[in-house]
């Protein structure tokens, strides 16, 4: 596994870069802050020829060892030249959410970044129209949080109260 | 009564009406037609959308001013579903992601589990996985062509492509007892072996399904209706398609090479004979052809491997990550220890992260798996590739006839399932 283009980032742009680590698998990851990341970003893109934009998502490390900021959003970049992927991590408190949108420098990012502030609500500064992409918009909450209860239900329509249906386990019947 | 068909009389009779008014001297055989915008909604569940996509039509006469796409009818946790269940009992929910391919991301999200636990299978089990693959590439793209011609009026194709399809289904419901669902890997290796007879029942099945698709080309490639439909429609450009993270058959038609198979050999397909078919134009009808000429080198792969697919086991001999065979279950302490080990807490996969993809039938199926070194993921990311490409769907339509719409849809062969999640 080449960390060519994590050398050239941090060549580049010392300041934007928290922290680096193999990961056990032998991927290089780099922790990037979060303000420096559009340029970060727009560098790989145009300068290392990292245009295929893979995707994003985030980790919630509310249970994890190193919990603190909170979320984790993870970037996934790769270069169809140079036959490498880029991994970026940019890390979020939970009272503050807000990353800088890629949606200017990768079209791609654009329903990735929905998908994360649907299920994480981290929120995406300058992006275009960020709604909810898979969920509805009267949904409260954010699913995918560790906090958000496996089973709690946001029907549209009032369920009808048949008791035969099984809705899986962990729940009695309707609830 | 008054007749309920007549159209009431306008309201206002004083305001001038601006749609019928500044026509109101031509005569009705030379009158213009009416182009005032209109929204039309295609879908949640229309006939030619697959899966339930609902697109917000913003028309002008036949010209589409702008398409909004709205996806998630399907949505039902698949991340979370997963991150609440073993290892293993993830697999279920990997066969639903995409019900055209189901071994494919089964075999792909346990190649990220193996990789993240740093485990190397047994060489037949990879050779399998090989060709449960290339058997469920060809039936993926038979129902998109067979989708696409259908949908374009021709119904005999569809009908040949189901016969061939319905051929593939049967071999792999001989192999793994599911037509569907198959849930066939394990974590390691694979749930059983070949069944006796298999492999000739294959090849068989496989020179049937090459005279199919003969008939299904022959009935397409140069149909008139067919191609006046495809050439020239839905054009996206290489740049554009990379900018969007496009992958698999829809980018390769833009002609970009870029085959994980190739790129990054997994498995054991350096050993294999076969060539990646590049596209030109990056429209309609090169992502159709691409899927016909992918479909013939699927055939090769899988003529080799069923060939060349050694003896030897099918899942390692480790009993912390595989159960252990049934006779050890019964008969010694440490076997029944490690089934109930296995079955209760699931399989201790070390603490890490790991991103790792597949070529899948319709691009490059990512898994970002994070591990807390308990038997359930923390957390499981499936990069789907319908989701990039069905999100570049309104820009490619937009400024298109409405017609256009429908076989650019079937094209990016976007499966539901999988970008629903």
């Amino acid at each position: 596994m080449s960390t060519y283009a994590l050398d050239r980032v941090t060549a580049q742009f010392p300041e934007a870069v928290a922290e680096r680590y193999l990961d056990r698998t032998g991927g290089a990851w780099a922790v990037i802050h979060a303000e420096h990341l559009p340029k970060v970003a727009a560098f790989l893109k145009h300068e290392l020829d990292f245009k295929l934009f893979v995707s994003i998502d985030a980790v919630d490390r509310l249970h994890l060892a190193e919990n603190d900021p909170r979320f984790e959003v993870v970037y996934f970049i790769s270069s169809l030249s140079r036959r490498e992927h880029v991994r970026l991590k940019v890390r979020v408190s939970e009272s503050n959410p807000e990353i800088p949108s890629l949606v200017p420098v990768f079209k791609g990012a654009n329903w990735w970044e929905r998908f994360v502030w649907d299920f994480y609500g981290v929120r995406f500064a300058g992006h275009p129209d960020l709604r909810r992409v898979l969920l509805y918009e009267e949904f409260q909450g954010h699913p995918l949080r560790k906090d958000y209860a496996l089973r709690d239900r946001q029907p549209l329509i009032p369920e009808r109260p048949i008791k035969d249906i099984f809705r899986g386990p962990g729940t009695s019947g309707v609830s | 009564m008054a007749d309920p068909h007549k159209p009431a009389a306008h309201p206002h009779p004083d305001v001038p009406n601006p749609d019928t008014d500044a026509y109101a001297q031509e005569s009705e055989l030379e009158a213009h037609l009416q182009s005032k915008p209109m929204f039309i909604n295609m879908g949640p569940s229309h006939p030619a959308m697959h899966g339930t996509v609902r697109m917000k039509v913003h028309l002008e006469g036949e010209i589409i001013k702008d398409a909004d796409c709205e996806i998630g009818f399907l949505h039902r946790g698949f991340q979370k579903s997963c991150e609440n269940v073993t290892w293993t009992q993830c697999l279920p929910y990997t066969d639903r992601l995409n019900y055209a391919s189901p071994l494919m991301n089964n075999f792909g999200f346990l190649n990220a589990v193996e990789k993240l636990i740093g485990l190397e299978i047994p060489e037949r089990a990879q050779y399998i996985r090989v060709i449960g693959s290339e058997l469920h590439r060809i039936h993926d793209h038979l129902t998109c062509v067979a989708a696409t011609g259908m949908e374009l009026g021709g119904f005999a194709p569809f009908l040949f492509s189901m016969e061939a399809r319905e051929l593939i289904i049967d071999r792999v419901a001989e192999l793994t007892g599911a037509r569907l669902t198959t849930s066939y890997g394990r974590v390691g290796g694979l749930n059983r072996d070949l069944p006796e007879g298999w492999i000739e029942r294959t090849l068989k099945s496989l020179d049937k399904i090459r005279e199919l698709n003969v008939e299904v080309e022959s009935l397409l490639s140069r149909n008139r209706i067919f191609v006046d439909r495809m050439k020239g429609t839905g054009i996206i450009s290489a740049e554009d398609a990379i900018d969007y993270g496009w992958t698999g058959p829809c980018l390769r038609a833009c002609g970009v090479d870029h085959d994980l198979r190739k790129t990054r050999p997994y498995w054991v397909y350096n050993q294999l004979d076969f060539d990646v078919p590049v596209g030109e134009h990056g429209d309609n009808y090169d992502r159709y052809l691409m899927r016909i000429e992918e479909m013939k080198q699927s055939d090769r792969i899988l003529r080799q491997a069923l060939a060349k697919i050694p003896s030897g086991p099918i899942i390692v001999d480790d009993w912390r990550i595989a159960l252990p065979p049934k006779p050890e279950v019964y008969g010694t302490i440490e076997g029944v220890i490690s089934h109930f080990k296995l079955v209760m807490e699931g399989i201790q996969v070390p603490a890490g992260e790991v991103f790792d993809a597949t070529e899948s039938a319709n691009g490059e199926l990512g898994w970002y798996i994070v591990s807390d070194g308990g038997g359930r993921p923390y957390k499981v990311h499936v990069r789907a590739p319908g989701f990039p490409i069905l999100s570049a769907v309104s820009s490619i339509v937009t400024g298109k006839m409405l017609a256009d719409l429908i076989p650019t849809f079937d094209t990016i062969n976007m499966i539901g399932g999988e970008v629903e999640q």
